[in-house]
């Protein structure tokens, strides 16, 4: 059997995601073929193929593809298909708009968010916000999964795949790009960041939240991640959710600061090796995830947490 | 226009999930049910855009159990013209419910379909591209932004690094996210009307649709537990912890 994923990227440079996923792929079987579809993204196929263990990297090239259009992946995968068993892609949100559309044009049931490969045809994914998991076989033929890139290890650099160009498909009719307006910053990526800080609704005001969270996660090196009830405030904006519908992240170190706990957020985070939470609440749920707790003020607490990694040398 | 919106009845938001001893899925007995919270957020902005002119008609669908009828009340509460359930005591897959809403839409042709983008049940998040690519639509995804017009939806959607816009062409599948609208409370007043609104029963066996399942639970386990933590008194002892204990640092 072989297996086709599809890589996640900016056109500009190959996210780790990918490497998670393949190692998740290279479970189902050692025939793995990374597809990068963008536009001028040479590059990214570049370093896919470094990626040890993949097989050959296929590269498309197109407008609506460099979009991200759903439908121009649709029509640009489901010919690919008659060559594969599988198809993986990382849970981001790109992953999950592409693979069900991919799955029903196959007529087979998509297997959303994966955590564990047992078998070729059995995975255990979360259900509930996490608070179940469940081991689930299909009988499709073709399969069609997205992977929860945390729970999987980034497959090493060494390979040497051959890139080949590919057509890039008939593309989107009924789909028209009109702009995209994409938060920069220069913190690592709040997906793949070893230490993630984190705001939740204490903080009040947009304002409070930058002054508060942002110079702390640059001391740390850390991304910024917030609660739901932050991002729905408008303290935050939407792609720092950490959540069951947001980002899952699994950062060696996550600082959640005036955050309660609520079932979702937990569901978003608790696979952090390490889970620090400052809140003055001492009954607030998320002391029951975390591994330190300090019960205070974060208004008192953050200046004295800077102040000690100041004096420990960070 | 005419708008359908697809809903589910899960498991409260606020409630959380047990496994039930044999392993053998959650236990849902005696626990409170509610409308999943994305499809509250598909119902309030298919009213929204009839309350602003956009659209003309909404209508419900549920596809599930004949308690469903009460989470489509809600929505006809909420402001939804009338609704229709397909009983089913089956717990459908993602591909299956696509299947029963297309012969839905082949008897309704609804000018777009406006649904949630997960359930927070099975969290798969896979029913509305299923449908739409089924139906051979347009999917806008993810939506925090829609308008509507003549022949075209012009949606704001939520992706990884911040929001794209598109405009599809309509017929289309809108699955909405969290920041789309804040869901109103149905009044009283509202929850009476919705009493004498039209919902219509069908049996699921009537659409003539293939809903066996692809996939075969094996098994529902519990999360591996976080061990309790320990309290620290000060920021200067939590650095020292995760610095010589944790290691972190």
């Amino acid at each position: 059997m072989a297996v086709l994923v599809i890589a996640d990227h900016d056109n500009a440079s190959l996210k780790d995601n990918t490497h998670k996923t393949v190692t998740a792929a290279l479970k189902l079987s050692g025939d793995v073929d990374v597809l990068v579809a963008g536009k001028d993204a040479k590059g990214v196929a570049d370093a896919a193929a470094k990626i040890a263990g993949v097989r050959k990297v296929l590269l498309a090239d197109s407008d609506s593809l460099g979009q991200g259009l759903a439908e121009a992946f649709e029509t640009l995968v489901l010919p690919m298909m008659a060559g594969y068993d599988a198809v993986l892609t990382p849970a981001t949100s790109q992953g999950k708009n592409i693979a069900p559309r991919i799955a029903a044009k196959l007529d087979s049931a998509p297997i959303s968010e994966i955590v564990e490969v047992v078998d070729a045809s059995t995975f255990v994914r979360p259900i509930y916000a996490g608070n179940a998991l469940e081991t689930i076989q299909s009988s499709d033929a073709k399969k069609v999964i997205t992977v929860r890139a945390t729970a999987f290890k980034a497959a090493a650099e060494g390979g040497s795949a051959s890139v080949e160009a590919m057509a890039a498909g008939p593309g989107a009719s009924k789909t028209r790009f009109i702009e995209q307006k994409l938060v920069k910053s220069d913190r690592p990526e709040l997906a793949g960041a070893k230490i993630v800080v984190s705001g939740g609704r204490a903080m009040g005001s947009a304002e409070e939240f930058q002054r508060v969270i942002e110079p702390l996660a640059d001391k740390l090196g850390a991304a910024v991640g917030a609660s739901r009830a932050a991002v729905d405030a408008g303290y935050a904006p939407n792609d720092y959710q950490v959540g069951q519908t947001g980002k899952v992240v699994a950062p060696e170190l996550y600082v959640a600061i005036g955050i309660s706990g609520a079932i979702q957020h937990l569901a978003g985070m608790k696979d952090s090796k390490v889970i620090v939470a400052i809140n003055k609440d001492g009954d607030a749920p998320i002391f029951q995830v975390a591994d330190y707790g300090l019960v205070a003020d974060y208004k008192s607490a953050v200046p004295e947490l800077m102040a000690a990694l100041t004096a420990a040398g960070k | 226009m005419k708008v359908l919106v697809p809903i589910k009845r899960v498991i409260d938001y606020n409630v959380k999930a047990r496994v039930k001893p044999d392993q053998t899925g959650i236990d849902l007995a005696n626990v409170k049910m509610s409308m999943n919270p994305f499809c509250e957020i598909a119902i309030e902005e298919a009213v929204r855009q009839k309350e602003k002119g956009a659209a003309t008609e909404v209508v419900a669908v549920s596809v599930g159990p004949t308690q469903a009828q009460e989470t489509l009340r809600t929505a006809l509460a909420m402001g939804a013209d009338r609704a229709i359930l397909i009983l089913t005591d089956q717990d459908l897959e993602p591909l299956a419910v696509a299947k029963v809403l297309k012969a839905v839409i082949a008897e309704e042709s609804p000018d777009v379909v406006i649904m949630g983008k997960q359930a927070i049940d099975g969290d798969n998040n896979a029913t509305g591209q299923i449908l739409a690519a089924l139906l051979d639509w347009p999917q806008a995804t993810f939506a925090s932004a829609v308008e509507l017009s003549a022949g075209k939806a012009k949606v704001t959607r939520e992706v990884d690094g911040g929001l794209q816009t598109i405009e599809t062409d309509l017929p289309a599948i809108v699955t909405a996210d969290l920041r789309l609208n804040e869901p109103r409370y149905a009044s009283l007043p509202n929850i009476m009307k919705a009493k004498k609104k039209p919902l219509d029963v069908k049996e699921l066996g009537s659409l003539g649709v293939d809903t066996a399942p692809r996939l075969k639970v094996l098994k529902v386990t519990e999360p591996p537990k976080r061990g309790g933590g320990v309290k620290v008194e000060t920021a200067a002892d939590l650095v020292a912890k995760l610095k010589n204990e944790a290691g972190v640092l």
